[in-house]
């Protein structure tokens, strides 16, 4: 029993004291895919404020505009011309959403809306497949312009391997996060999307469309799971197991609450962390691979003493 | 003309509230079991029922565990795969400690140990609703998922990880494994269904099914009138989750005869959660039919090509298959939300009058 007890208390944190080096570089990987899962989070909070809708195909998304994108470069294509037609292609698709699953289903319960985004994710899948083939792809960096190289540094007496395209990705996601918050602070269709958030009818009455808006929301949504996408697949293949860890956006939506776009963004990055801290120093007393659901308890436990995540709303249904 | 009920008078609540009010429901159900029971193993050669008959009965089990979690008493999960792996493992693992005893033993006291598991992850609802519960159920999902592929004691150490049927015997005829006949089992399946399924409709008329409903439709009216919400939720949680793990534990022994992590997957508790909606919310006749629908789909997307003669490759089928399942119960969504079941009542309603409408 102390055996124990000093495995699971005591020795993670001696390991992380005598090697500082290692611990600076899972802390790193904690961070970049914490980056990835607040940016998938990013796109299910834009489209949860303005619409109610939990969009479960979020996780498609992104693999669907890194397959476009590698599809039409395999098709010779040149970068810059596939990366404007993927932004086309997104625009299509939520002009396509919101014709044929959103406008029938408005007024629905939410839980129909939600089973709706399962089917589109079903449908999304079949398509993808289709179009470019079920198998894993490489994303040409190159031709992206995408730094591929490493910068080693010597810190705290070791080594800590730094990916050039994890830095990119990180300042695509801070890009896209000031772009968008921006964006909703400062302009005329930003400022109608947070009236569409707050009340629905409101919004109506003073003449704004709500058919607009959520065209533009699942576009500018589209648009951030094609960034995403493109981070992501230069990382590892593009291929749809993706979707599976897009799921891990949900707890991070818990954190960081279902409204909040700093929230996706903390919440992101404290999954990340806390899911590379716990497989690297407490997997092993288990038998590893525990950030399968480590996420997810992590955000039960929160749950308990803050249900409305770190900067949701006051007010939260629950009982 | 068919569903005239007239003259079929009731004087007490009693009467009223009988599982079936109106006589033509009983003749009706009576004639579909006799189909079942005696038309069925007669007729249906061993493909149709290894691979329509036998996973339908089961999924609409596994469907009416869920649908009493979700749509009696409005807990929505995401998680019901796991606990229909709890049942199959632990199936198993009964099975291989008592040889000795029956297996239809082994497998309805199998489901409570997936009801001990459901309990204790019902336990977050008491704080959390909605898709907040979803995320909880999620946990549960692939935390059960790690176990099942980590715990080598699960699957008795051995080399592929996977859980293997024994052979077992019922009055001599063996009814698990490659060696039992589908007819057998089929017979056994349809038994057991059944039986839950009976269980289940009194379940949902009784105390408790009054109680889940009271609480998905408005919890804090349910706590005025006295419902206690904590054991409430956890009974959902728990009974659903017994049936979910016999059907897990069905699905392992007298369909499948072997199974891995894989078998238990999330894409397990979407179809369930899919049959269930499709099927419709809060109606268990609705199992059944989106059970039917949705584990029927696919086959008989499979078959169409064939059926012109025209052969397409496979990936492409299911790739399409994806497709048409997906635009599927988008449309479904938009012209019934509320399932199959209702369909089947509006045309009840219209049998009513016909000939003759007014």
């Amino acid at each position: 029993m102390g055996g124990l007890l000093y495995n699971v208390f005591i020795d993670p944190f001696m390991q992380m004291g005598s090697a500082p080096d290692l611990l600076l570089q899972v802390l790193w990987e904690g961070f970049v895919s914490g980056t990835l899962y607040a940016l998938i989070a990013l796109g299910f909070v834009l489209i949860f404020k303005a619409s109610g809708v939990f969009n479960f195909a979020q996780g498609i998304m992104v693999v669907f505009g890194a397959l476009s994108l590698v599809g039409l470069i395999a098709l010779g294509v040149p970068a810059i011309l596939a990366i404007v037609m993927c932004i086309g292609i997104m625009a299509a698709l939520a002009y396509s959403v919101e014709k044929l699953v959103l406008r029938p289903l408005v007024n629905q319960e939410p839980i129909i809306l939600f089973m709706a985004t399962i089917g589109l994710n079903f449908f999304l899948i079949g398509l993808g497949e289709l179009v470019f083939g079920g198998e894993p792809k490489v994303m040409p960096t190159e031709q992206l312009g995408l730094p591929t190289g490493s910068w080693d540094f010597d810190v705290l007496g070791g080594l800590v391997i730094i990916q050039q395209l994890d830095v990119a990705a990180a300042a695509v996601a801070c890009t896209l996060v000031a772009g968008l918050a921006i964006f909703f602070n400062k302009t005329r269709i930003g400022r109608a999307l947070r009236a569409v958030a707050d009340d629905h009818q409101a919004a109506l009455s003073v003449g704004i469309s709500l058919n607009q808006i959520w065209r533009i929301v699942w576009f500018s949504a589209g648009i951030v799971a094609l960034a995403t996408g493109i981070m992501w697949g230069a990382r590892s293949d593009v291929s749809f197991a993706l979707s599976i860890v897009a799921l891990k956006a949900l707890p991070v939506l818990i954190l960081g609450g279902f409204t909040s776009i700093p929230g996706a963004i903390v919440g992101g990055l404290i999954i990340g962390f806390g899911e590379k801290i716990a497989e690297f120093y407490w997997g092993p007393l288990v038998g590893g691979s525990i950030e399968s659901w480590f996420p997810y308890f992590l955000a039960l436990i929160f749950l308990l003493f803050r249900p409305q995540g770190l900067f949701g709303e006051k007010i939260i249904d629950r009982v | 003309m068919l569903y005239r009920e007239a003259g079929q008078f009731k004087t007490t609540y009693r009467a009223d509230q009988a599982v079936f009010p109106i006589r033509q429901d009983f003749i009706g159900i009576i004639a579909i079991l006799a189909v079942l029971f005696v038309v069925v193993p007669l007729t249906f050669n061993d493909f149709w029922l290894k691979s329509i008959m036998i996973p339908t009965l089961i999924f609409a089990l596994a469907a009416i565990g869920l649908n009493l979690l979700t749509g009696y008493a409005g807990q929505l999960s995401l998680g019901t795969g796991g606990f229909m792996g709890v049942g199959a493992y632990a199936c198993y693992k009964l099975a291989t400690i008592f040889p000795d005893v029956n297996i239809l033993i082994h497998i309805f006291l199998s489901g409570f140990f997936a009801a001990g598991v459901g309990f204790i992850f019902g336990l977050p609802s008491l704080r959390i609703k909605g898709f907040y519960l979803a995320v909880a159920t999620l946990a549960s999902q692939f935390f059960l998922e790690w176990a099942f592929g980590r715990i080598a004691w699960l699957y008795n150490y051995n080399d592929s990880g996977a859980i293997e049927v024994p052979t077992r015997t019922l009055f001599g005829v063996p009814i698990t494994s490659a060696t039992a006949a589908p007819v057998t089992q089929y017979l056994i399946v349809l038994a057991i269904v059944v039986l839950l399924t009976w269980v289940a409709s009194n379940l949902v008329r009784g105390r408790f099914g009054r109680a889940w409903m009271a609480v998905r439709d408005m919890d804090i009216a349910a706590e005025l009138i006295g419902i206690r919400l904590l054991p409430t939720k956890l009974m959902a949680f728990a009974i659903s989750s017994y049936y979910a793990g016999v059907a897990g534990a069905l699905m392992v022994f007298m369909w499948l005869g072997a199974a891995e992590v894989e078998s238990f997957d999330i894409n397990v508790s979407f179809q369930l959660l899919f049959m269930v909606i499709i099927g419709g919310l809060g109606s268990l006749l609705g199992c059944f039919l989106g059970a039917a629908f949705i584990w029927n789909l696919p086959i008989f997307l499979r078959a169409v090509p064939e059926m012109f003669g025209t052969h397409v490759n496979a990936a492409t089928v299911e790739h399409i298959q994806f497709m048409i399942v997906g635009g599927l119960i988008v449309f479904f969504l938009i012209v019934e939300p509320n399932g199959l079941a209702r369909m089947w009542a509006v045309a009840k309603e219209k049998l009513r009058r016909w000939p003759f409408p007014y």
